[in-house]
């Protein structure tokens, strides 16, 4: 510190501060101002038809996004169903019988890659896998898409909530002679109960907000979903069509559609965060 | 007797959850495989020159990675010159300047800018930050540096900056919560000898705390720019979708993703299919390889400050 005085010590510290104190305020500026339009454009938007009717064509008055909403809760719903059971198993595994061994840090670690991988990938991936083969677009490959992005999430959540989970316990139980998946199931789960209620909430809300594997595995489609074996309609894709349209009536629908995803997505995420938060104090 | 025959279960439910851990590794070779057999007519009749050629004509057929690849960079480039210094002084901000309970808050919020999907800050961007870009950002950079030619051209808003900046919003909470973290590891003692000397807050975060966990920054970084060059609906929105390379960050251009994204469903040709599926597998192995350094980074990283 030769050589230079207190003085401009204190003033670089002090603008430092100012700084980083600024910084943050330009982040939570960000934030709010994001919540905002979507709120302010989202909520004239919404009305009773918003929830019940079917999407308009253009120039139409009216119209709603119930067909969408409806695509997107049983796409969500399949996903859930196929994504959420193989992802606690595979945390399963990695906790309980690949902790320390080869193969289940390959497992770990190919779960990282899936788990970081583009989601425009994915849907690629299953538009090879399940719609050329099909010739279809389906809402079943949406439905697949999603499990698949869900999977690796739900894994490295149960394996770090269930390796809290102390050994005592699990030996305990083992000790009286319970078979290996009654103690997971019945006691190791137990204690991780809440923990994997909120991951899982979590990947849901995750999946909830997802566009890019839905573009070209479910598509879309105006109509009420009768079956999950012909493109879909949901929300993400609809708000994408609809932003690109030239049709003002589209975009404040893309706007009601938006504040409903943001709304869901961050409720459910705040919700569990907290959660989480007040068992921890 | 009913024990035993709960007990001759166990092999089986080991197997089951093993085979679970196995669908993990089926998946990730299963979408290098699809993806490469996928892009093998495109892989035939280009060769290499696909990464460099700058052609994208559907009528034609000639297919070139280009354009896609150069966006993908520059808009990445972009988000992580804007966001790793932000991530970097807000995760000061919380570990060494906010009183607790500010940090918390402050924290909460900059994570929930991760909850946000993608396709919100692409309403946002398309509607609101381009327009806001064209009316005030664009104009003032054009006038400040009008003679370099990354400013040049006519404000728009949409565009390869635009895209930047909004990717640059959507990284920061990763970063900042990795360094953050890291921040948080750095021994009490340590800061605490230096502040004894005398040092500043400022001295110690500078020569003592980010020296510390410099590793790990660059681990957190490696993460961010895995996430940001994948990134699809965000900048699919706002980037313009050309396919032409432009030095002018205020032009229209496109990035690999939003290529897949506009053209995926538009692809009528066996070999235009096969290019965008081509443009895919690049993706994938740029994010695998990233991640994958990011990964062992991290991990040696982790494995040191825990010794230390």
């Amino acid at each position: 510190m030769k050589g230079r005085s207190i003085g401009v010590r204190r003033l670089k510290d002090g603008l430092v501060r100012a700084l980083a104190t600024l910084a943050a305020l330009v982040g939570i500026a960000f934030l709010v101002w994001i919540l905002y339009v979507v709120l302010a454009r989202g909520i004239s938007a919404i009305n009773w038809d918003f929830f019940t009717e079917r999407p308009a064509p253009p120039g139409m008055v009216g119209g709603g996004m119930a067909s969408a909403i409806l695509g997107t809760l049983w796409m969500t719903g399949l996903a859930v169903l196929l994504g959420v059971p193989a992802g606690l198993l595979a945390g399963v595994y990695l906790a309980e019988f690949g902790q320390n061994t080869r193969f289940g840090e390959a497992v770990r670690f190919t779960s990282n890659m899936l788990m970081g991988t583009p989601s425009i990938i994915i849907g690629v991936f299953i538009y090879i896998i399940m719609v050329v083969p099909m010739n279809n677009f389906t809402g079943y490959a949406g439905a697949v898409a999603l499990a698949v992005i869900m999977l690796p999430v739900v894994t490295r959540t149960t394996e770090d909530m269930l390796t809290l989970v102390p050994s005592a316990l699990r030996e305990s139980a083992l000790a009286l002679g319970s078979p290996r998946w009654k103690v997971t199931l019945g006691v190791v789960f137990r204690a991780a109960r809440n923990g994997l209620v909120t991951g899982t909430l979590l990947a849901i809300a995750r999946v909830t907000g997802e566009t890019a594997p839905l573009l070209f595995t479910a598509l879309n489609s105006p109509y009420w979903p009768t079956s999950l074996n012909e493109p879909t309609g949901n929300l993400t894709v609809t708000i994408f069509n609809y932003a690109m349209s030239p049709y003002p009536d589209w975009q404040a629908m893309a706007w009601g559609a938006s504040f409903l995803i943001t709304a869901g997505v961050l409720g459910a995420t705040v919700f569990t965060r907290s959660l989480l938060w007040f068992r921890s104090q | 007797m009913q024990l035993q025959r709960q007990r001759d279960f166990d092999p089986a439910f080991r197997w089951l959850t093993t085979g679970c851990g196995v669908l993990v590794l089926v998946l990730v070779a299963g979408i290098f495989w699809e993806l490469y057999r996928g892009s093998e007519l495109s892989l035939e009749k280009f060769g290499l020159g696909f990464l460099v050629s700058q052609s994208w004509n559907p009528v034609t057929e000639e297919f070139g990675a280009a354009s896609s690849i150069f966006g993908t960079l520059v808009s990445t480039a972009i988000a992580m010159i804007l966001a790793v210094p932000l991530s970097l002084i807000i995760s000061l901000f919380l570990v060494e300047l906010a009183p607790p309970w500010i940090s918390r808050v402050v924290g909460a919020a900059i994570e929930l800018l991760a909850a946000i999907p993608s396709i919100i800050y692409g309403m946002w961007g398309l509607f609101v930050f381009a327009p806001f870009m064209a009316d005030y950002v664009q104009p003032f950079l054009a006038r400040v540096g009008g003679d370099l030619p990354f400013f040049t051209g006519p404000p728009m808003g949409i565009g390869m900056l635009t895209a930047g900046i909004i990717l640059a919003l959507m990284i920061l909470p990763f970063i900042t919560s990795v360094t953050r973290d890291i921040f948080l590891m750095v021994p009490a003692v340590v800061k605490e000898s230096a502040y004894g000397m005398g040092s500043t807050t400022w001295e110690v975060s500078r020569k003592v705390t980010v020296p510390y966990g410099i590793q790990g920054i660059i681990g957190a970084c490696f993460l961010g720019l895995g996430r940001a060059i994948g990134e699809t609906m965000a900048v699919t929105f706002v980037i313009g979708n050309r396919h032409e390379i432009s030095a002018s960050l205020f032009s229209a251009a496109n990035s690999i993703a939003s290529t897949l994204a506009n053209e995926f469903t538009e692809a009528s040709d066996d070999i235009y299919l096969s290019s965008l599926v081509e443009l895919g597998l690049v993706l994938f192995a740029v994010t695998f390889l990233l991640q994958l350094l990011a990964e062992l980074w991290l991990k040696r990283t982790k494995r040191k400050m825990g010794v230390a």
